[in-house]
C-alpha cells in the first residue's frame, strides 16, 4: 500500500480524479441534502425542537438587550418575589432571576458546543486511525478507549473537576477530552466496514495518500452517525454541566448557569418557599436539552440509510 | 465460545492496569501534597519534610505508583483524610444502600419500560407509540436533581405524604418498611431515566421481532394475539434488552452521586460528594477505582451472558 504512492502514479489522475469527484459529489450532495431536509421536516418534533434551539440561541446572542436588568447587580430587594418590576422574583442576594436565566443560557450552550466539537475532533481521528489501520495499533487505541469508558462518565468528570478545579474553562476542557471514547467506537466502525468498499480500494490503488483517502473519502461517507452521535452528545454536554455547576462543581457565582442557580434550592426553605428561585432554571434545562434530543432524534431518522429511498 | 470467554478475559486484565494507571495519575494531578494539608503552625519545615520522605511523597512518580499497587492488592486502600478510618471500612458501611437503591431502580426502571415499549411497538406509528415516544424522551431528558427536587417539594413538601430524604425515619428503630418507604422517591428518579432509555430499546427489539417467520407460524396456528406478543415475541426481545441493562451501570453510578446527595441517601454516592468537597483524595481514587472496577466486570458479565443467551452470534 505505502509502496505505489505518489512516485509511480502518473500527474493526470492526481489531477482528474479531485476534478470529477468535486462535480458529482456536488451535484449528488445537493439532492442528497435536500432529500435529508424533507426527511427531517416531517418529524414534527424535530421542528419544534430546532424552533426552540433557535430562539435560546437568539437569547443567548442578545441577552444583554433582552435582559431587564444586570445579571450580576444587587437590587434592594433580597428574596423577592415574582413582580411587574422582577418578573422572576430575586435571588438570595437580590440579584434578578430572570435575567440571569437569560444570561445563563450562554453557559449552556458554549459548553454543549465546544466540548463536543473537541470531543467529536479527537474521536473522529482516534477511530478512523483504529479502524483504518487495524492490527496492533487498533488493538492498543481500543483498549485505551476500554479504559476511559469503564470510568462511570459523569463520576470520573465530577472527581477530575475537583482536582483541577472548577469554572467555565475547565468543565468544558475536562468534558471535550473526556467524550471522545464512544465517538471513537463509531467511527472505527464505520471506518472498517467503508474501507472494503471498492471505492476506497480504488482509490488505493491510483496510489491517493492515506490521509486523503481516510480524510477525503472514507469519513465523508461515516458523517451520518457522527452528526446524530454529536447531537446527543450536546444534550448530554449541557445536562452535565448543568449538574456539575448544581453541585458547585461546575461554573461558579456569580456567573449565572442554570445549573448552580439550583444549587440553592438544596435548602428546604428554598425548596418550599420560593419556587420561582428554581422552577424556572430547571425548565430551561429540560426544555432545552429535550429539544436538543428532538432534533437528534429527527436527524438520525432523516440519515437513516436503511430508509433511505 | 470457551474461547471466547477466555480471550474476553484475558483482554480486560490490561484494561483493568490501565484503570488504575489513569487513576492514579488523575489524583496525582492536584496541586500540593497530601502533607499540605497538616500544615500547622507548630510543625517546623524540617518535620514536613520528614513526613513527606517516610510517606514516600518524594519518590518517583512510577515508584508511587507501585507502592500504591502493592497496598491495593493486599486490600489496602488507605484511609480517609477526613475521618482517619480506612477507605475500605467507609466503603464497606455504604455499599449495602446503595447496591439497593441501583438494584430497586433497575428492576422498577425495566418493569415501567417492557410494557411501555410493547405498547409502543405492537401499535407503532398511532397515539400510543407517540406518546410513549414523547414519554421516553421526557424521561432522558428531565436533569435527575430537578425531578428530584420536584419531587420532594411535591411530594414531601407541599404533601406530606412521602419523607424527604435520609434512609430511616429519625429517631426510630428503621425496618425494612421504613427504609422502602424512604426508597420510592429516590428510586423513582433513577427509575425514570432507565425507563427513558429502555422504551426504545424495547419498542425497537420487538419490532424487529415482530416481522419475523416464525411469528406469522403463531399466528397462522390460530395464537391469540396477546399470546404470540407477550409469549413468543417478548421472550426473544428480552435477549438484548436484559444485557444492554448492564450498560446502565456506570450511567447509575454517576446518578447515584447527585441522587443520593439530593435524597440524603447515606450510600456511595453521598460518600464521593463527600470526599470531593473535603477533598479527601485517597476515598476520592478508591471510589473511583471501584466504580471504574464494578463497570468493567459487570461488562464483562455481560459480554459473556450474551454469547451465552444467544447462540447466532460468532466471535472471531
Amino acid at each position: 500500500m505505502t509502496g505505489i504512492r505518489t512516485e509511480t502514479q502518473p500527474p493526470s489522475v492526481q489531477g482528474n480524479t479531485p476534478i470529477t469527484e468535486v462535480e458529482m459529489e456536488g451535484q449528488r450532495k445537493e439532492t442528497y441534502s435536500r432529500m435529508i431536509a424533507r426527511r427531517f421536516l416531517k418529524h414534527r418534533l424535530a421542528v419544534v425542537g430546532l424552533g426552540i434551539l433557535a430562539i435560546i440561541t437568539l437569547m443567548a446572542i442578545f441577552a444583554p438587550f433582552l435582559a431587564p436588568h444586570d445579571p450580576y447587580e444587587v437590587t434592594e430587594v433580597f428574596e423577592g418575589e415574582p413582580s411587574a418590576e422582577h418578573w422572576l422574583g430575586t435571588d438570595q442576594i437580590g440579584r434578578d432571576v430572570l435575567s440571569r436565566l437569560i444570561y445563563a443560557s450562554r453557559v449552556s450552550l458554549v459548553v454543549g458546543v465546544v466540548a463536543v466539537a473537541i470531543y467529536i475532533a479527537i474521536g473522529t481521528i482516534v477511530g478512523a486511525v483504529a479502524g483504518y489501520f487495524g492490527g496492533w495499533i487498533d488493538m492498543v487505541i481500543m483498549r485505551i478507549t476500554d479504559i476511559f469508558m469503564s470510568f462511570p462518565f459523569f463520576m470520573i468528570i465530577l472527581v477530575i473537576v475537583s482536582v483541577v478545579g472548577s469554572s467555565l474553562t475547565n468543565v468544558i476542557l475536562v468534558l471535550g477530552l473526556l467524550g471522545w471514547p464512544s465517538v471513537a467506537r463509531l467511527v472505527r466502525g464505520s471506518v472498517l466496514s467503508l474501507k472494503q468498499l471498492d471505492f476506497v480500494k480504488a482509490g488505493i490503488a491510483l496510489g491517493i495518500s492515506t490521509p486523503r483517502i481516510l480524510f477525503g473519502h472514507i469519513l465523508p461517507n461515516a458523517i451520518a452517525p457522527i452528526l446524530v452521535n454529536a447531537t446527543f452528545g450536546m444534550a448530554g454536554a449541557v445536562m452535565t454541566e448543568a449538574a456539575l455547576s448544581f453541585l458547585g462543581m461546575g461554573v461558579k457565582a456569580p456567573m449565572a448557569s442554570w445549573g448552580n442557580m439550583l444549587t440553592d434550592a438544596q435548602s428546604l426553605s428554598v425548596l418550599t418557599d420560593q419556587p420561582w428561585l428554581w422552577v424556572p432554571p430547571g425548565v430551561m434545562i429540560l426544555v432545552s436539552v429535550l429539544a436538543i434530543n428532538f432534533i437528534g432524534d429527527g436527524l438520525r431518522d432523516a440519515l437513516d440509510p436503511k430508509a433511505l429511498k | 465460545m470457551f474461547v471466547y470467554i477466555v480471550r474476553r478475559i484475558l483482554i480486560s486484565i490490561p484494561v483493568l492496569l490501565g484503570i488504575t494507571i489513569v487513576n492514579f495519575l488523575i489524583i496525582n494531578m492536584a496541586p500540593g501534597s497530601p502533607v499540605d494539608m497538616m500544615v500547622d503552625p507548630n510543625i517546623s519545615a524540617e518535620q514536613l519534610e520528614l513526613r513527606k520522605e517516610q510517606l514516600g511523597l518524594n519518590d518517583p512518580l512510577w515508584m508511587q505508583y507501585l507502592t500504591w499497587m502493592g497496598n491495593l492488592l493486599q486490600g489496602n486502600l488507605g484511609y480517609s483524610l477526613s475521618s482517619f478510618e480506612p477507605v475500605s471500612t467507609l466503603i464497606g458501611e455504604r455499599i449495602g444502600p446503595t447496591v439497593a437503591l441501583m438494584g430497586a431502580s433497575i428492576v422498577v426502571g425495566v418493569l415501567i419500560a417492557v410494557p411501555f415499549g410493547i405498547i409502543s411497538a405492537t401499535r407503532q406509528y398511532s397515539k400510543w407509540d407517540y406518546l410513549m415516544t414523547t414519554g421516553s424522551f421526557l424521561g432522558i431528558s428531565i436533569p435527575n436533581f430537578f425531578l428530584g427536587l420536584g419531587l420532594i417539594y411535591i411530594f414531601a413538601l407541599k404533601n406530606p405524604w412521602l419523607p424527604s430524604g435520609g434512609m430511616t425515619t429519625l429517631g426510630t428503630e428503621g425496618g425494612i418498611v421504613d427504609t422502602l418507604y424512604h426508597m420510592v422517591l429516590p428510586v423513582f428518579v433513577l427509575a425514570i431515566g432507565i425507563a427513558g432509555k429502555k422504551i426504545r430499546y424495547v419498542r425497537a427489539s420487538m419490532l424487529e421481532i415482530l416481522g419475523q417467520d416464525y411469528l406469522r407460524t403463531a399466528r397462522a396456528k390460530g395464537l391469540r394475539e396477546f399470546v404470540v406478543t407477550n409469549r413468543h415475541a417478548l421472550r426473544n426481545a428480552l435477549i438484548p434488552i436484559i444485557t444492554v441493562v448492564g450498560m446502565e451501570i456506570p450511567l447509575l453510578l454517576g446518578g447515584a452521586v447527585i441522587t443520593e446527595q439530593i435524597f440524603q441517601w447515606p450510600g456511595i454516592g453521598q460518600l464521593t460528594m463527600q470526599s470531593i468537597m473535603s477533598r479527601d483524595y485517597p476515598t476520592m481514587m478508591a471510589l473511583n477505582l471501584l466504580a471504574a472496577v464494578m463497570v468493567l466486570f459487570s461488562n464483562l458479565v455481560m459480554d459473556i451472558l450474551y454469547s451465552v443467551a444467544d447462540p447466532r452470534i460468532k466471535y472471531n
